[in-house]
């Protein structure tokens, strides 16, 4: 018995990734740590010191991360925080000094045991990557290869539970092969269990009735036994399309049995089948858009709407990739908006004097939009002689009108500061949308930055795509001319209010609506957004507009910023996931958050995504020189 | 101590006898503490007895939480008062050994290790007063006393102050889980130690064992 180790579990099992073992690890791992007490201004290593074989966990206090001399505090960890794993993995020598800024009191856990339970762990390793990715602390280290990495590499879409046939057809061992038949063509079913007592003991399917039948090797009033494969391949009701899977290629098989227990002594309740799982892969989103294609009214497609969103909440169950699910809920958002729009053409008494093009911006542009919010969008006309310009205006005026009742029937409410094309302001031809861009984009002011960070944002949806392309060329010639416009750009995207106090508290809202909450979306997610937005259009890339291809995109680009912009690919997945869920939650937009309602876990992985956040501005204010702006 | 008479004790305490054979550091850093505490039906060494033992090693001013011992005593002497204090009732849950086996697995663990205690006369007397009644001679190691300690931080050389460990748990902010099981107070006394070595150092750069080793005279009294 060790009653100290019991004790040092109930404080790990608080914390990620420990609260991702099993008793026993955890166990396991407590009664091999060694505590240190530390003073304040003391240490725990100091660069260039040889690594210790250990990492660390910050019991008590708060213990701070150094560059080089101690003058450059590049992190810091407070109860709960692991540091020391990086210099571990990359062995030699320490990277960083790690000095106490309080009396501290920190666990040392060996690295063997962190081989043994956690990297093993998948889930633990995963955790451990992710904050990896956001300690930048070593990011000048591009010789650091991280050796977990492929481990943790796998398919979430497989994670999703199957529905299958929970009315297998049956038939007795005794059953003729043409009777057999019989009852599969009656049931259109391609393949009939044998079972003895519920359970199931062999199968037939098509093949069989091809290959052993029709070759007439076999009389038909044979009984089922003589074709039958046995024994049958049984999985629990709780298989996964990935287990599914693996299992039918295993066995070179195309059926699987559910029974009751997993085992095949136990009842059948199920039949799974190689094309249930093609019907998965097609997945319900895909359902969805066939039938938005159907709606004759925004009322259906606000039905739609609704039920995109019991879908979004599903993945989100199935902790499904952030990405993967924005991209579906958007790919379903775009076409309810083009199907709104294809409906207001119908219902306009003549068809459009010249080629047009609808766009939406904002989270919309980007494809982040998981929860209904406000419709920001424009529209843009081909050029018209001056004369005919008021009556095509007006023309598409009615028709964005129309467009915008219909989006805020299907529930993206129109935008409080009318950023939409039924707006005479935003609803221009080619020409005049060019020179207002050139406009903003040289005569960098306030207000044509913050429109510069909404409209540059913005994706085709409906028309003439050309129209499009040629806005976004006329956006690089313009910067292109103008490049101190980037270094504007820049400062504004330093500008949002930072996630953190001094002391590392969440920063909250001081006063209004939302008093206390602490604003997920200006101080965590819009920095991450606006870095992007900068650090891409200055690489003249303009048919990015999601926030993590943008990381992306930027990590194929500047591999010696890998590490940033993988840390801020993360962060930005897991605060989209964060605020969806809350939003869901709370049936808002998820962007306010009452901090006490929060775990610790969930406000330590909060605090992780915002180191991302800290490295990213370094980089933004030293690439463009920013502190000479400012 | 002769030759002869050391022939007469059983293996395991020559065994303990022999870890004492060469010791010449100074160095706090070369030495293994073993900081302990007992739980007991009372607080006279003669007629109470030692109801379970814990420690834990601290090596290089680290806890080692691997290197811990905790056992408890069937005994025959109980005391129904002292049950609310400690919880540990005379036939328990828990696996309980004899005392000659708690002792024997104690001097094992222990060996040449400078025991720490806080008030560590009443646990070393209590020790001691086990080892009688099995004919053993008293224990060998050096002691620390983290009362003495702390008294020694504060400059005063009054021993009528006295401090328990809740006050200076409570004064040190150590969180008190598991006060008053054997394990859980010898961990409390482990962290207080090494909060005591840090002030300590900071009045003396060159720290050494003898500034810390509770005065011989000392041991024994209450």
């Amino acid at each position: 018995m060790n009653t100290i180790a019991l004790r040092i579990s109930d404080f790990l099992k608080q914390y990620p990734p420990f609260n991702m073992l099993q008793q026993d690890q955890l166990l396991a791992i407590s009664g091999a740590v060694e505590v240190i007490y530390v003073e304040p201004e003391n240490f725990v290593f100091k660069t260039t010191e040889p690594v210790k074989s250990v990492f660390y966990v910050v019991r008590e206090g708060a213990i701070g991360l150094y560059r080089e001399d101690t003058q450059n505090l590049v992190d810091e960890c407070d109860e709960g925080d692991i540091f020391g794993l990086r210099a571990l993995i990359r062995q030699g020598n320490y990277k960083l000094t790690a000095k106490a800024l309080e009396e501290s009191i920190v666990y040392s856990i060996s690295s063997d045991l962190l081989e043994e339970y956690i990297t093993s762990n998948m889930e633990a390793n995963m955790f451990l990557m992710k904050s990896f990715a956001s300690n930048t602390s070593f990011r000048q280290d591009d010789t650091w290869q991280n050796p977990i990495s492929a481990t943790f590499i796998s398919d979430f879409n497989d994670a999703e539970s199957i529905t299958y046939s929970k009315n297998p057809i049956t038939c007795h061992s005794n059953t003729p092969i043409q009777e057999a038949a019989q009852t599969m063509t009656t049931n259109r079913v391609g393949s009939i269990i044998i079972t003895d007592n519920q359970k199931p003991i062999g199968i037939i399917t098509d093949k069989d009735l091809r290959v052993k039948i029709a070759t007439g090797n076999i009389r038909i009033e044979a009984p089922v036994t003589e074709i039958m494969s046995t024994p049958v391949i049984t999985y629990p009701e709780t298989i996964s399309v990935a287990e599914a899977q693996i299992a039918m290629l295993e066995h070179k098989i195309t059926h699987l049995c559910i029974t009751k227990d997993g085992t095949p002594n136990s009842a059948l309740t199920g039949i799974l089948s190689e094309h249930d799982i093609l019907v998965i892969r097609e997945n319900n989103a895909s359902i969805l858009v066939k039938e938005i294609k159907r709606c004759q009214s925004s009322v259906e497609l606000q039905q739609i709407r609704m039920r995109s969103e019991a879908l979004l909440k599903r993945y989100l169950e199935q902790d499904l990739p952030i990405n993967h699910i924005s991209k579906i809920i958007s790919a379903i958002n775009d076409n309810i908006t083009k199907q709104v729009i294809s409906l207001a053409l119908k219902d306009m008494p003549t068809k459009p004097p010249v080629d047009f093009a609808w766009m939406s911006m904002g989270s919309q542009g980007r494809h982040e939009q998981l929860l209904l919010t406000d419709q920001d969008n424009f529209l843009v006309f081909e050029d018209v002689e001056d004369a005919n310009y008021e009556t095509t205006q007006h023309y598409f005026l009615e028709f964005a009108k129309k467009i915008t009742e219909g989006l805020n029937t299907v529930g993206f409410e129109y935008c409080p500061a009318n950023m939409m094309g039924s707006n005479p302001k935003w609803c221009l031809s080619l020409s005049e949308w060019r020179s207002q861009f050139k406009r903003w984009i040289t005569h960098p002011d306030q207000d044509h930055l913050m429109l510069c960070t909404i409209f540059f944002d913005f994706a085709f949806v409906y028309g003439d795509k050309s129209l499009a392309d040629k806005l976004s060329e006329n956006i690089f010639d313009a910067i292109d001319s103008h490049d101190i416009f980037l270094n504007y750009l820049g400062l504004n995207a330093l500008n949002n209010p930072p996630p953190l106090s001094f002391f590392r508290n969440f920063l909250v809202e001081s006063s209004g609506e939302h008093k206390d909450q602490f604003d997920i979306k200006a101080r965590a997610m819009m920095p991450l957004v606006d870095a992007a937005r900068l650090l891409i259009l200055s690489k003249h890339i303009a048919s990015i507009n999601n926030t993590t291809t943008r990381y992306q995109k930027l990590m194929d680009l500047e591999p010696q910023n890998k590490d940033i912009y993988e840390a801020c690919l993360l962060s930005y997945e897991d605060l989209l996931h964060f605020r969806t869920k809350q939003g869901l939650k709370h049936s808002d937009s998820g962007r306010f958050i009452d901090l006490q309602q929060l775990s610790k876990a969930d406000r330590l992985e909060l605090k992780s995504s915002f180191k991302a956040i800290k490295s990213v501005q370094e980089l933004i204010q030293t690439r463009y020189k920013l502190s000479q702006l400012m | 101590m002769g030759w002869f008479k050391k022939h007469s004790y059983p293996p395991f305490w020559n065994e303990y006898l022999s870890s004492f054979d060469n010791h010449s550091h100074q160095d706090l850093h070369d030495f293994r503490f073993v900081v302990f505490d007992t739980e007991t039906t009372g607080l006279n060494p003669k007629s109470d007895r030692i109801l379970s033992i814990g420690t834990v090693a601290i090596m290089n001013e680290n806890i080692i939480v691997s290197d811990q011992l905790e056992v408890y005593l069937k005994q025959d002497t109980f005391n129904a008062d002292t049950v609310k204090i400690h919880g540990l009732l005379k036939t328990g849950k828990l696996e309980k050994v004899s005392e000659e086996t708690a002792i024997m697995e104690f001097l094992k663990h222990i060996k040449n290790a400078v025991l720490v205690a806080h008030h560590a006369a009443f646990d070393i007397a209590m020790v001691n007063a086990c080892l009688k009644r099995l004919g053993l001679p008293n224990l060998k190691n050096k002691v620390v006393d983290t009362g003495f300690l702390y008294r020694n931080t504060l400059n005063s050389s009054n021993p009528n102050l006295h401090f328990s460990l809740d006050d200076l748990s409570k004064q040190f902010n150590i969180p008190q889980h598991d006060r008053h099981t054997a394990s859980g107070d010898a961990y409390i006394t482990a962290i207080l130690f090494l909060k005591l070595i840090a002030l300590l150092k900071q009045k003396k750069v060159k720290l050494k064992l003898d500034d810390l080793i509770l005065p011989k005279k000392r041991i024994g009294l209450l």
